[in-house]
């Protein structure tokens, strides 16, 4: 009985807390970029304008669900969906506490590598069924960045998965008791936080949707409850990867003194935070340079960063 | 051709010009003011000086005044040399130290040729630190707004009304800088042409006042090329509009046809427009046949309209359309569409129809040409036979005053004044008059200019006109019985035209005769029998009176014959007021005998009130149409904005009632080159009627014209009172104009000029830019097509009935038209300002006859004419021959239709018959 | 490298900054007088209306939202009989205060103008017309124009002398 229940419930309670996650992220990314910039972000509707992504989700599900006539219907109602089911599916092996877990696969690291990669479809099927310019090359920039990226972040956890032994990210975890792994595999951090940014396609790296040149790219299209789908399932990525960085190099909910669910929030906040600071702090590159970094440095150190975790290993037997 | 150096570039000039002229048509823009087209040079402005060098080696040069200087071959000029430049400028700088500042209040600013000359010249800040000049205004007419603190002392206000118009009661006053231009006192000007002095003065000392009543900057009027619809003469005009009002009406220029300028009643005639005498809305009213007597009449909807009248077409017996001279010839072949030729009857009185028949016959099958307006005022001998043309013609008059000076220019051209020096020339010429005869039934205004002017009855008249076809041909027959005066008038005036190169007669219908156009027609086929060129020139009544002849139909009579029979019980009336055709009592049974008239009209009339239904026709500012004016020239008029209501034009009107009753053809008639197609088809003689201007279709560079000016204002908010959401501006499927402001801005095909406009000309005087010539015709030629050409004829056929001389009788009197130019046409006496100067109805008498009777000026008389009694006061009309009275033609309240006829006076007082 | 770390570093100090917003409406900011708001229509010392209904500020309009209509009272002083600013449309350029001769149009330091719908923001000439002299105190355009109006004849603008006797000869 409690083996079906349990699950359920927890299942239930993660898209719960995830879904309000993502929404107060909304708010949260405001306030931040205004304190970052000087103002003060949302601060009308509600205490501290909480109520603000209230409001914006009123009007988001009040608005007209508008499907372009030129479009491609069933492709374009799809589209939006597959991000945050795949989004969804990934965090099901994210282990938030030795408890509160989906699904504890051996193969959890690449379940979520797996998952990440059907993510491509969502943004690349926007940019081919919105049938229009700004959208295809929305799509198809995100096609190719995300492409890209996705080969060396699984290159980049490799190291992780030497130093654990174990593709089960619950291991992973269990395996950091000693030293996190943000210490040996500094590297691998770096690179797959970049790879992070990207596949989430966040700023700097958020040329799929550059406004000032493709209006807003493989969603330009797209107004409503869809468009909120894709903005949510944004904030969800960001979540993830930050979530992910959490237990593959911080030690996800170890920690002394606190309960294990408060360090696991805690320090995904941070990464969530820094998420944010990024996108205040740099500007865009152009998308050549954005393919430059990433097969001409990113990818030979992550390769470099296999060998040399895998000699060490190797040499310490 | 001469080759002029300008700033040292060779141009090739016509000869014989002055520099002003040449460097104008080159293109240049030489600031001017006392200079005019028409009126030429007199030097006194000293605003057009350029700097003239004896040859190339000469540096120095000396600043002449270009339009004094003749541009001959070999002459070196320059406009931007630096001295004459700053010579302007100082010009200028005078001109205005005395020049108010009162710009914004003045209805010249925004086309004012002082403003385009200031700009011009580059004078910017006063210098001049001492008081202004300033004069009292003149009240000078319902037309004329008068500011006298704006003249510059150009002159070209008494030029223009003295000299070029023949005015007489306005003149320049005073001495020094205190010269004053205007009346001896206040009161209206006389001249039929004063209106022009609105165009002619270069700032705002003379204004439209009736324009200033709903005053509107120039840019701000949306217009469009038109015809003025109030006589035959068919001038160009352009009407402007704004906030569906008609604000206005300008002269366009036309080359052949009214050049310049413009009679009073064609610009002030304009106001009926905006009549609340207009039909607004399709108005439906029981008739006596339905039982219902109640006279209730209902606005209704289009369409309901439509299918009642479609109903009325489908039960009635018979259908007779009745057409209209004032009508387009669109709405015209409609209406002849929709009932079929022989039942579609011209609606003009029988004297009318026949007379205008005859004109048409005439210049047809005879080799005299009609000429334009432009041949009329280089013609060196005219005679005048039996019109009064100032009244019933009056831009025909202003012509003629040109030609009277033809003669008597040799004069200054055998002393070598260049025919441009016009004070020279006048000088010249002095009080000598050219071979200028006039034969009317009454004194004229052209009579100043005449060596001789004759009056007698219409018949005398014929006879004196073939006693000088006699002279010129003594095959054609001798005329008995002719008083020897008469006869050597009649030889003299042989001799003049004889000796001419370009001889003119001029006759109409105005004395309702049809010996006298016979006459007419008899002496320019007498001249031209020869093979040597002579005009004959005729005035018609109404502005398509011409285009209704050529088309056919038969005359008024015949439809109240229809009726009458019983062939026919169902009557269309387009655009026609019965009672001003025919009698009242016979109109009055006519429409009593219809079982259903229709009528489309755009003013209730007296006809109107009688009919069922009533449809509201465009008027000729909110139509698109063709006219075909008295020389039997086609042209073409546009709409210039889309009225409120149910409005639309009368041959679309005609056009929906063919397809309600499902007569298929008419719905490809979508616009009016539709229309001409099928009536060029239909009658051959309008074959040329498509090339008067370019189709519907026709686009620059993928673009429309637009009616509005670049600069027009207040789109966004001159409907945000009744929505705030901009309505789309209506589209005009009929012509390649548009009724916004984007579109094509370069210079149009010449038939679609919608106004005078130039980049720094933003006065009339901008009409320099839009022709090939200063003077000349306008780009790619003037607009309007010649339908009637004279024929190659090997047999003359000359009239050779001659009536018998005029005989008074005892107790009875012919009462002969005489024409007003306020108050004979019937819709321009809706314009309040024409309405006060047009006379009440009267009765004219020559003084000796009125005397004989004794009656005085302003006695009520009982007049008996027509079976029609009239209680009219008694007026003197110089020159009324004995035994013929005068009334005038087309007042209210006066029938015109049946004169010339025979009637009795009785004096009211006596109760006595007088003999 | 270095310089992205240092960059974010720097935006991350900006958290302690001073804030820039002014919390409008509880805190207002200020507005120059010459600032371009709320357009109105002034009166002259007088008290008669400056607008000569001369059109040019309509001519001036870039978004063509200005509309009236010339009249003029029984003793030749002109007026606009209506005059009519489509708020909407206007993009508070200030070409219409500029073309104006007789500082009659001028824009205000008010811009509190909102509406939930259009229509209420056209405003027509009673409620442009203010009872002052707006930003010009001391202009009067009939004073200087060589127009009479009621109580001033030919010659008694400004810079003006009396009118010429026709009749006279004297140089």
């Amino acid at each position: 009985m409690n083996s079906i229940v349990i699950p359920l419930v927890i299942i239930a309670g993660v898209l719960l807390a995830l879904t309000t996650i993502s929404a107060g992220l909304i708010w949260l990314e405001r306030r931040l970029l205004a304190l970052w910039q000087d103002r003060y972000g949302p601060n009308r509707v509600g205490p501290f304008g909480l109520l603000q992504v209230l409001a914006d989700m009123i009007k988001i599900f009040s608005k007209e669900d508008w499907i372009p006539p030129f479009a491609d219907k069933p492709v374009f109602v799809l589209a939006p969906a597959i991000i945050m089911i795949t989004v969804f599916m990934a965090f099901t092996v994210i282990p938030f506490t030795p408890g509160i877990q989906v699904v504890d696969l051996n193969i959890g690291l690449l379940f979520f590598l797996a998952m990440s990669a059907l993510g491509v479809y969502s943004v690349v099927l926007a940019g081919w069924a919105s049938n229009s310019k700004y959208a295809l090359l929305g799509g198809m920039r995100a096609a190719a960045q995300m492409v890209s990226y996705e080969v060396f972040m699984g290159l980049s956890l490799m190291g992780v998965v030497m130093l654990a032994g174990s593709f089960n990210i619950r291991d992973i975890v269990e395996a950091q008791r000693g030293l996190w792994f943000c210490i040996p595999q500094f590297p691998g951090l770096v690179i797959f936080f970049i790879a992070g940014v990207a596949e989430t396609h966040r700023l700097p790296f958020d040329l799929p949707e550059a406004e000032n040149e493709l209006v807003a790219g493989f969603h330009a299209e797209y107004s409503g409850i869809k468009f909120g789908m894709f903005f949510v399932g944004e904030y969800l990525g960001m979540t993830l990867i930050s979530a992910l960085i959490t237990t593959l190099f911080f030690g996800g909910w170890l920690g002394p003194v606190l309960p294990p669910v408060v360090w696991f929030l805690l320090k995904t906040f941070i990464f969530i935070c820094l998420f944010i600071l990024l996108r205040a702090s740099y500007p865009r590159p152009r998308f050549d340079q954005l393919m430059a970094l990433g097969w001409k440095v990113m990818l030979p150190a992550a390769l470099l960063n296999l060998a040399v975790t895998g000699g060490i290993l190797l040499a310490a037997g | 051709m001469a080759t002029i150096y300008i700033d040292n570039k060779p141009y090739e000039v016509k000869d014989g010009n002055n520099l002003l002229h040449a460097c104008l048509s080159l293109g240049f823009n030489v600031p001017y003011f006392c200079w005019h087209p028409a009126m030429h040079s007199v030097g006194a402005c000293r605003q057009c000086a350029v700097k003239q060098f004896k040859d190339e080696k000469d540096t120095r040069g000396r600043i002449v005044m270009s339009c004094m200087t003749p541009a001959s071959d070999g002459t070196r000029i320059s406009i931007d040399d630096p001295e004459v430049k700053a010579f302007r400028a100082s010009i200028i700088e005078w001109f205005m130290t005395n020049h108010p500042h009162d710009c914004p209040v003045c209805d010249e600013g925004g086309e004012c040729h002082l403003q385009d000359m200031t700009q011009m010249t580059g004078h910017v800040y006063r210098r001049f630190r001492f008081k202004k000049r300033t004069y009292n205004n003149q009240y000078l007419g319902p037309f004329l707004t008068h500011e006298m603190n704006r003249c510059i002392q150009c002159y070209r206000c008494v030029r223009f009304y003295r000299d070029y118009a023949g005015g007489r009661d306005f003149d320049v006053f005073a001495s020094h800088n205190h010269v004053y231009f205007g009346r001896h006192e206040d009161g209206v000007l006389q001249n039929e042409f004063s209106g022009n002095l609105v165009e002619v003065c270069p700032t705002g000392v003379f204004d439209d006042k009736t324009f200033n009543k709903h005053y509107t900057r120039k840019w701000d009027l949306q217009t469009a090329p038109s015809i003025c619809v109030h006589c035959g003469v068919g001038c160009n005009t352009i009407p402007g509009e704004r906030y569906g009002r008609l604000r206005r009406i300008r002269n366009r220029y036309n080359g052949e046809v009214n050049r310049y300028f413009l009679c009073d009643r064609g610009r002030y005639g304009y106001e009926f427009v905006n009549s609340d005498r207009r039909i607004r809305r399709p108005l439906l009213r029981p008739t006596p046949h339905d039982g219902d007597s109640s006279g209730g009449e209902s606005t209704v909807a289009g369409e309901e309209a439509l299918r009642h009248i479609a109903d009325l077409l489908y039960f009635g017996a018979g259908v007779i359309g009745i057409g209209s001279p004032r009508a387009s010839l669109e709405a015209n072949f409609a209406l002849r569409s929709l009932v079929g030729p022989e039942h579609f009857y011209s609606g003009t009185s029988d004297t009318d129809s026949r007379l205008v028949a005859m004109i048409i016959d005439i210049l047809s099958k005879g080799p005299a040409r009609s000429p334009s307006l432009l041949e009329v005022e280089s013609a060196d001998a005219v005679f005048v036979l039996g019109e009064d043309v100032t009244n019933t013609a009056p831009v025909l008059a202003l012509a003629l005053r040109r030609s009277a000076r033809q003669k008597p220019m040799e004069a200054a051209r055998k002393q070598h004044i260049p025919c441009w020096d016009d004070a020279a020339t006048r000088n010249a010429i002095q009080d000598a008059k050219g071979p200028f005869y006039i034969a009317a039934p009454y004194s004229t205004r052209l009579e100043d200019l005449s060596a001789h002017s004759y009056h007698a009855a219409p018949d005398d008249l014929a006879r004196l006109g073939f006693a000088v076809a006699h002279e010129l041909n003594k095959a054609l027959p001798y005329v008995e019985g002719l008083p020897e005066q008469v006869r050597s008038l009649a030889g003299s005036i042989a001799g003049a035209l004889k000796d001419a190169q370009r001889p003119l007669i001029v006759s109409g219908t105005g004395c309702g005769s049809e010996a006298v156009i016979q006459a007419a027609a008899d002496i320019a086929w007498a001249l031209s029998n020869g093979g040597r060129r002579a005009d004959l020139c005729f005035t018609a009544p109404e502005c398509n009176s011409l285009g209704l002849g050529l088309m056919g139909g038969h005359s008024l009579d015949g439809a109240f014959r229809a009726v009458q029979e019983g062939a026919a019980d169902t009557v269309i009336i387009l655009e026609n007021d019965l009672y001003r055709r025919a009698d009242e009592g016979a109109v009055n049974n006519f429409l009593g005998r219809v079982k259903h008239a229709v009528i489309i009209d755009h003013l209730t009339t007296p006809t109107s009130h009688k009919a069922e239904a009533a449809l509201p026709a465009a008027a000729f500012a909110e139509a698109d149409g063709t006219l075909v004016n008295s020389e039997g020239r086609a042209q073409r008029f546009y709409q210039v904005f889309v009225p409120e209501g149910g409005i639309q034009e009368s041959w679309r009107w005609l056009r929906d009632i063919m397809i309600t009753t499902r007569r298929a053809y008419a719905r490809e008639w979508e616009n009016p080159d539709a229309v001409m197609a099928a009536l060029a088809e239909a009658l051959p003689v309008f074959k040329q009627i498509q090339d008067i201007a370019p189709p519907a279709g026709f686009r620059i560079a993928g673009m429309k014209i637009p009616r509005q000016h670049q600069r027009y204002s207040g789109r966004t908010a001159m409907f945000a009172d009744i929505t705030v959401f901009e309505p789309r501006p209506p589209k005009d499927p009929d012509s390649p104009l548009s009724f916004t402001m984007e579109g094509y801005q370069g210079r149009p095909p010449s038939p679609l000029i919608p106004r005078f406009w130039s980049p720094g000309w933003n006065s009339v005087q901008a009409v320099n830019k839009f022709q090939s010539e200063v003077g000349g015709p306008l780009h790619g030629g003037d607009p309007g097509k010649r339908l009637l050409e004279p024929a190659e004829v090997k047999e003359i056929p000359f009239f050779k009935a001659i009536p018998g001389a005029f005989v008074s009788r005892k107790g009875e009197w012919l009462f002969i038209p005489v024409y007003h130019l306020f108050g004979s046409e019937e819709m321009s006496i809706l314009s309040p300002g024409i309405a006060e100067l047009s006379p009440r109805p009267y009765l004219g008498l020559n003084l000796e006859e009125a005397n004989n009777l004794q009656v005085s000026a302003g006695e009520e008389i009982e007049v008996n004419v027509n079976g029609a009694v009239y209680q009219l006061p008694v007026r003197h009309v110089p020159g009324l021959p004995a035994g013929v009275a005068g009334l005038p033609a087309g007042l209210p309240g006066v029938h015109k239709a049946t004169l010339p006829a025979w009637g009795s006076l009785s004096k009211t007082s006596g109760m006595v018959e007088v003999v | 490298m270095f310089s992205l770390i240092r960059t974010a570093w720097d935006i991350f100090l900006h958290a302690f900054r001073r804030r820039v917003t002014i919390q409008y409406p509880e805190v207002k900011s200020y507005i120059p007088p010459r600032w371009r708001g709320r357009i109105i229509l002034s009166r002259d010392p007088d008290g008669g209306e400056r607008c000569v209904a001369c059109y040019l500020c309509a001519a001036a309009c870039p978004v063509d939202c200005i509309a009236l209509q010339a009249a003029e009272d029984e003793y030749g002083r002109r007026y606009p009989a209506f005059f009519r600013i489509n708020f909407s449309r206007c993009i508070f350029c200030g070409y219409c205060e500029e073309a104006c001769p007789t500082y009659a149009i001028q824009l205000t330091p008010d811009y509190e103008m909102c509406e939930y719908t259009r229509q209420p923001l056209v405003y027509e000439k009673e409620d442009l017309l203010i009872d002052g002299t707006g930003k010009y105190h001391d202009y009067n355009y009939y004073k200087v124009a060589g127009l009479t109006i009621k109580d001033k004849g030919k010659g008694e603008a400004g810079n003006e002398a009396p009118p010429v006797d026709v009749r006279s000869l004297m140089p």
